[in-house]
């Protein structure tokens, strides 16, 4: 069974800018169809998290190790650029909280959704472009804008077109950093209830980073609270959000409710 | 598998709230709270108010921590003490085994009425189609009109949210329910439709826990009274 | 009096920079189709004008070579009259128009009609020597592209032509894969010339001197223009022959005879184009 083991095991992790630690100390593990939400204010460590997690940012202390396709567990840090990249291309997507960030703002949506198709080695232009245009659909972007480029796009629908174009090649593994953040309330709303159900359908296994405690409780499972690069919290996300136990997790609950 | 093991065993429960942004005040609440609920059992919480009947069903849902003790939930190939385990055994134990009906609807913005009800038999592999009959059926039994089925309950009055989540709660066939208030804010008829659906429940063999204010369908219901009282410290201020 | 004789170092570069470009080439033969960088230097003739290619005519150059230089085709432009003089002077080598005795043959645009045999070598002025430099401006992430395999990219280009005009509208510097491993530029080289690479017997080198790149395909190298299964590369056709000499199958220039806008096609190789026409003479007058 596939379930056996996690997918990501997260050992002590810690990435140091110089002599300071943008995050430190982390352990988790990630399971196959599990959403993980990351919370905490801006600094607090959760996007070098997010990055040290996905490579972007080399770990300095600890160990992440990684359950390939294939069944085989491969310690991230020895991976080759190569390797890692192949992830990258196959089995990883991340979605930017700007969409520009994750998107070529003057190809086509057709080919935004189908570049990762290619770069599998899709070579027949029919078949791209219909597995695109059923992606549009998916996230709810009709069929007939399939040749206009993002910029056309409103903000909402470049988040959409972005998810479609990481979840085209069946990733396993999805970063998203602040995804909804910047969006109007109603479309945010609409984005969460998209990611929830593909990531359900898709048995994805998430990990999302948010300062909005609202998006971790409608779309996670689990939750890690962090404050100065540390893990102050981590547990079931009701019990997190609802009996906080640590000083930062409640003022965190408690300025929310106020808010 | 032993039948006579209780479905559910709660001993030696504790439980403090430590208010951090109150200078660290610490609140008592529970202190060795022992009970048991059997298949086919109702178990209602008994007290007044604010002594702390909700917060054990949330810890043996695992939505609140337990600070000592034991929530032990045995039902069909779960067997685990909730109070010390990880989210994950939590979530399977949820899936499989506990549904819990709140006063409270909590559900993403956009979603139907009928997929919300249904949600917990699809999460359960039941095929999508028969799922939204059994929701329907359900809805229909407790009085919502057909034309709110497709609208999403974020946009319902306190009454019909409140029906909404009993039939989301009561879907699907666990071994255990923890119910808080199932019956708060429903009008007579509702509240016979309730009472007549955790009888059928009970009849099926699963246990049950439960808070009721309305004494009428406490008395209905109950097998046996857990006086929460007994078990809260003299004072609630601790050291 | 004699008049006054500047003498240069045949080739015009100095030893030292000859070696230094002739050890980048060996290393561009090695490693088909991948982007050598090299030390361009100065030459006389503005960047842009072709500087990648004669520093690598002035590096292989030697007394026994006979240099075509071709500039659309045409051995007559002025581009192509100035670089044959040039190397002329400073190599002291014969130059020629005709293909077949060429041993180096510069050019910025065409491959030559006449097959191009064992033992000649194709020198290419390259101004844009990354092809996938229009889709990714980031030259760290292309290198790491090409050093990667990684050409999905490309596709998306060709894709797009697609999906906007139907069809893959790119006609020159149209992309190949080389020796199935690395995405080349064949330069601005229209894609009716691409074919020509595959399995070539001659040696093909690309010099980009503002770039400060070199490349090349060995003779005998698969060169595969992309493509997707269901709209494969194309190359260009025309339909009618030419009209000066009658060829047909050859890659024609259109020349606007007069203000109406009236144009007729002709080749635009001049050396293949005026011996077609002699020949074509020589039979009338024979018969």
């Amino acid at each position: 069974m596939s379930d056996e083991r996690p997918l990501l095991e997260v050992r002590n992790v810690s990435h140091r800018y110089g002599d300071r630690f943008g995050c430190r100390g982390v352990d988790f593990d990630l399971w196959p169809g599990e959403v993980l939400a990351v919370v905490g204010e801006s600094g607090s460590g959760k996007s070098t998290l997010l990055g040290t997690l996905s490579q972007r940012l080399d770990t300095s202390e600890g160990s992440i190790r990684y359950r390939l396709h294939d069944g085989d567990v491969a310690n991230l840090a020895e991976l080759s650029e190569s390797a890692v990249r192949r992830l990258w291309r196959s089995e990883w997507g991340f979605v930017h909280q700007n969409a520009a960030d994750g998107l070529r703002m003057q190809v086509s949506a057709g080919g935004n959704v189908g570049e990762p198709l290619m770069a599998n080695g899709w070579r027949h232009y029919g078949r791209i472009r219909a597995e695109a245009t059923d992606w549009l659909e998916r996230v709810e972007i009709p069929r007939d804008r399939v040749d206009d480029t993002p910029a056309a796009f409103s903000g909402g629908m470049r988040q959409r077109l972005q998810i479609a174009r990481n979840l085209v090649v069946s990733p396993r593994l999805v970063f998203m950093d602040e995804p909804t953040s910047g969006l109007d309330v109603s479309v945010q709303a609409r984005l969460l209830d998209l990611i929830r159900s593909l990531v359900s359908d898709l048995e994805l296994a998430v990990i999302i980073v948010t300062h909005d405690l609202a998006v971790a409780r409608l779309i996670s499972h689990r939750t890690l609270v962090m404050k100065d690069g540390r893990v102050v919290e981590s547990g079931l996300t009701d019990r997190v959000l609802d009996d906080p136990q640590a000083p930062y997790t409640q003022l965190l609950v408690s300025s929310i409710l106020q808010g | 598998m032993t039948t006579d093991q209780p479905t559910l065993a709660v001993s030696g429960l504790d439980k403090t709230f430590t208010m951090h942004l109150q200078g660290g005040q610490r609140l008592a609440v529970l202190r060795g709270l022992d009970f048991d609920v059997s298949a086919g059992e109702c178990v209602v919480l008994g007290g007044a108010s604010g002594a702390g009947k909700s917060s054990i069903l949330k810890m043996v849902y695992g939505n609140y921590a337990v600070d000592r003790g034991g929530v032990r939930l045995r039902a069909g190939n779960i067997d685990i003490d909730i109070a010390t385990a990880n989210p994950r055994e939590i979530l399977a134990a949820r899936r499989h085994a506990m549904g819990y009906v709140s006063q409270f609807l909590r559900c993403v913005p956009r979603v139907p009425a009928l997929e919300v009800v249904a949600e917990p038999l699809v999460a359960r592999g039941v095929d999508a189609t028969e799922a939204g009959e059994r929701a329907a059926e359900l809805l229909s039994r407790l009085g919502i009109p057909d034309r709110l089925w497709g609208l999403p309950p974020a946009t319902f009055s306190g009454g019909e949210q409140q029906r909404v989540n009993v039939a989301h709660g009561f879907i699907a066939d666990l071994p255990m329910l923890l119910l808080d208030e199932p019956t708060a804010s429903l009008d007579a008829r509702n509240r016979r439709v309730v009472v007549e659906l955790i009888a059928e429940k009970l009849e099926a063999g699963t246990a049950m826990l439960g808070i009721f204010h309305d004494a009428e369908v406490r008395e209905t219901v109950a097998d046996r009274v857990v006086p929460v009282e007994d078990f809260t410290p003299m004072s609630k201020v601790a050291a | 009096m004699s008049a006054q004789q500047i003498e240069y170092n045949i080739g015009y570069l100095d030893e030292q920079t000859k070696r230094m470009i002739r050890r980048t080439l060996l290393k561009a033969v090695a490693i088909p189709g991948f982007q050598v960088p090299f030390a361009s230097r100065e030459v006389p003739l503005p960047r842009g004008w072709g500087t990648g290619g004669v520093q690598l005519t002035a590096a292989i150059i030697g007394s026994d070579d006979v240099l075509k230089v071709i500039d659309q085709g045409a051995d007559d432009t002025t581009n192509a009259v100035s670089i044959r003089a040039f190397f002329n002077l400073v190599a002291g080598v014969p130059t020629t128009t005709r293909t077949e005795d060429a041993t180096i043959i510069q050019t910025r645009h065409r491959i030559p009609e006449t097959p191009l045999g064992e033992g000649q070598i194709m020198v290419y002025q390259v101004p844009i020597p990354e092809p996938l430099r229009f889709l990714e401006p980031r030259e760290t992430e292309t290198r790491r592209m090409h050093a990667l395999n990684e050409y999905g990219l490309m596709y998306v280009k060709l894709y797009e032509d697609i999906a906007k005009y139907g069809h893959i509208a790119k006609t020159y510097d149209y992309p190949v894969l080389v020796n199935d491993r690395y995405l080349m530029a064949p330069s601005p080289t229209p894609s009716f010339d691409n074919p020509k690479l595959h399995q070539s017997q001659a040696l093909h080198i690309f010099g980009a001197g503002r770039e400060k790149r070199i490349y090349a395909i060995p003779p005998h190298t698969d060169v595969e223009s992309l493509g997707f299964e269901d709209y494969p590369f194309e190359p260009q056709s025309f339909d009618q022959p030419c009209a000066i000499c009658g060829s047909t199958g050859v890659y024609l220039d259109q020349i606007i005879t007069d203000n109406a806008g009236g144009a007729m096609y002709a080749c635009s190789d001049s050396d293949h184009c005026e011996r077609t026409a002699a020949r074509a003479d020589n039979e009338e007058a024979a018969s």
